[in-house]
């Protein structure tokens, strides 16, 4: 079905509707064709205004895009061979699934059966045969979302561009239609671009995840890249599962650091390729959660592991791990998830003194 | 148990006879109002259409079809009604032509809202004065020596004065349209407001042209403004002679024109009779635009 090439290359990408903010700020990004691109970032920080470049529905202050290696900035979203799937679906509420379904057909010039057998095949396609008459208000959320993915989808585009696809489902749905979405990105082999804010959405579907902050990529890269090798604070606690703690250089040993901080006591952190650290300054160092561990004061551990002394502040259950969350550390939270098995085996209790510790070398050094 | 049933029944109905009186107390504002003002006069023409003239003026309180009878065997009545439905036929076009555009314009061009609403409010500038004055005000531009008859000679494209610009046909229809195209514009307006811009962008993307939006989804979904405003069009102009009387020139008749010479001559019985045919045949024309547009259900989504 897709035929062509559907690499996006961003290339300086500015956007400012006032000329003195800039919404987007100077983007570079390359996406391999039929890749799952997710951009993640809050409200307001420039994603969606990304994507509706790329749709050709707005065009950039400033920069280039190219979609197969050919400049498409001022073309229609025709020309570019993309199709926008929107916020909330924008369906044509006088026109009933087929219709809509066929409407970019129907807008090419296709005669009527010649667009409802292709529209008919489409609808096969995401499950909506018996469907085929409704009005979309006569349809469910993942119904209507499914519509408009098949009206997307329809002309073949070389590039799918979703704007916050699930955002309007409930909790369920919103994990069986992100199955669905992956699903048939495989299926059309065509490149898929997804806006959203919510990171475990981004994780559990995306190739590539572009994290972003005020109109400027913070992180690029795979999804396991992205999560477990946070580049920066922003990156680590927008993605969860790390704790990010703060401290000064206290002594630089070979290739680690010794950072101290209020209860923190020369913890031993690689610096990888942050070399351009210096005693004295303030740092930023993250540990995964899942990788903190809990022991009482007086139990041994080997050299190895880093340790800070602290005090459980409360307990959450959460099924297959506990989650400990411990007095912060130089004002910065510390929060342990035990997996239950190792929990239960000796549980500690809010207000018991503990050690939470870690192999030194799992620990990351941040970039400022 | 038994009896904790039947307490619960009987709330059940006293339930059901408040709710049915705080009912009745609602709409019990708008039954004051139309029993006296709308259903007593209508009554009141009815029967009076029944009744028998004695040429004088005078009415004869005695049952007669007579008053039908000379309408529906008299050739005037046709022409009549032929020559107000072309008006009406011709108003209706122009002025749903005219404000559809408007309110598209208003609608899906003026990126300001505060700017849109002026432009809408500026569309009501015509009223803010009387009927008469608006249309007295046409005389100087279309008349004889008015402003186009002179700038067209001037010009030298015509070497006499058009006539046919006013107190003719034309002149009716202009006056129609001048005074109508608010009728359309404000539910048509209404109508277009609610359409979701996503939806365009959507058909945007799917490749459709600037015409087909307006083709495929601005005007269906635009359906019951249209209808909305061409009831009001419609009923109005089947209504009028006094614009027919001033911009014809005396030249063109129209239904209420007759009838109301009619009643200028005292002949209420006949006078009476057309009313309620009239009245049938605009209901009839109102029932055929709601048939082909669905208003309550559109309204109600």
């Amino acid at each position: 079905m897709a035929d062509g090439n559907g690499s996006i290359e961003l290339a300086g990408l500015v956007k400012s509707y006032d000329g003195v903010t800039r919404v987007v700020d100077g983007v570079n990004l390359k996406v391999p064709d039929g890749a799952y691109c997710c951009f993640l970032g809050p409200s307001g920080c420039g994603k969606t205004t990304i994507l509706r470049m790329i749709a050709g529905h707005e065009d950039p202050t400033d920069g280039e895009i190219l979609i197969g290696d050919e400049q498409v900035v001022g073309l229609d979203p025709v020309e570019r061979r993309t199709a926008m799937m929107f916020q909330s679906y924008a369906l044509f509420p006088h026109l009933s699934v087929r219709e809509n379904i066929a409407f970019p057909l129907r807008v090419r010039g296709a005669g009527t059966a010649e667009r409802h057998k292709a529209a008919d095949a489409m609808i096969e396609k995401v499950r909506l045969t018996e469907l085929a008459d409704r009005l979309p208000g006569e349809l469910s959320g993942g119904q209507q979302q499914r519509v408009a993915l098949a009206r997307a989808a329809i002309t073949g585009p070389r590039v799918l561009l979703l704007d916050e696809p699930l955002s309007a489902l409930d909790e369920q749905l919103r994990v069986q239609m992100r199955q669905e979405l992956s699903r048939m990105q495989r299926d059309l082999g065509i490149t898929f671009v997804h806006v959203t804010h919510t990171q475990l959405e981004a994780i559990a579907i995306a190739d590539i995840v572009v994290v972003m902050e005020k109109g400027k990529i913070r992180q690029a890269g795979p999804a396991r890249d992205v999560y477990d090798q946070p580049r920066d604070r922003y990156v680590a606690e927008f993605l969860g599962g790390q704790n990010v703690l703060r401290g000064k250089v206290a002594r630089i040993d070979g290739g680690s650091a010794l950072i101290s901080a209020d209860s923190m006591r020369d913890v031993v952190v690689p610096l990888g390729a942050h070399g351009g650290v210096a005693v004295g300054d303030t740092v930023d160092f993250a540990i995964r959660r899942d990788d903190v561990g809990l022991s009482r004061p007086q139990a041994v551990s080997p050299e190895s592991r880093a340790k800070v002394p602290s005090r459980v502040r409360s307990i959450e259950y959460q099924g297959n791990f506990v989650k400990v969350m411990l007095d912060d550390v130089g004002g910065d939270e510390l929060i342990a998830y035990v997996p239950d098995r190792i929990f239960y085996l000796d549980p500690v209790s809010v207000g018991d003194v503990v050690l939470a510790g870690w192999d030194r070398d799992k620990a990351r050094m941040l970039a400022r | 148990m038994a009896k904790r049933r039947g307490t619960t029944h009987n709330r059940t109905t006293h339930n059901r006879t408040t709710h049915n009186r705080t009912g009745w107390l609602l709409v019990l504002p708008l039954v004051v109002v139309l029993i006296p003002f709308f259903v007593a006069p209508i009554v009141g023409v009815v029967v009076a259409s029944f009744v028998q003239s004695d040429g004088f003026g005078g009415i004869v309180p005695a049952f007669t079809w007579e008053n039908y009878a000379n309408i529906f065997t008299s050739r005037l009545t046709l022409d009549l009604y032929w020559a107000t439905f072309r008006f009406a036929v011709f108003a209706w076009f122009f002025s749903l032509l005219i404000g559809f555009w408007i309110a598209y314009f208003l609608v899906f061009h003026v990126r300001n809202p505060l700017l849109a609403m002026g432009l809408f409010l500026l569309c009501t500038v015509p009223f803010w004065t009387s009927n008469i004055i608006r249309m007295i005000s046409w005389i100087p531009l279309l008349g004889k020596e008015g402003l186009i008859n002179s700038a067209l000679l001037g010009v030298g494209v015509i070497d006499q004065p058009l006539g046919v610009l006013l107190f003719s046909s034309l002149a009716v229809v202009i006056a129609y349209v001048h005074q109508l195209t608010i009728f359309m514009i404000v539910p048509i307006f209404n109508s277009m407001a609610r359409i979701d811009k996503r939806t365009i962008e959507a058909a945007r993307d799917a490749g459709a042209s600037r015409f087909d939006i307006v083709r495929l989804i601005v005007f269906p979904m635009s359906k019951t403004g249209i209808a909305l405003g061409s009831i009001f069009v419609v009923s109005i102009v089947m209504g009028d002679f006094f614009v027919v009387k001033v911009m014809s020139g005396g030249g063109s008749a129209s239904v209420v024109g007759a009838f109301y010479e009619d009643v200028g001559v005292l002949q209420y019985p006949s006078a009476a009779a057309s009313a309620v045919i009239l009245t049938a045949v605009v209901s009839l024309m109102v029932v055929a635009i709601l048939r082909t547009v669905d208003i309550r259900r559109e309204l109600t989504k």
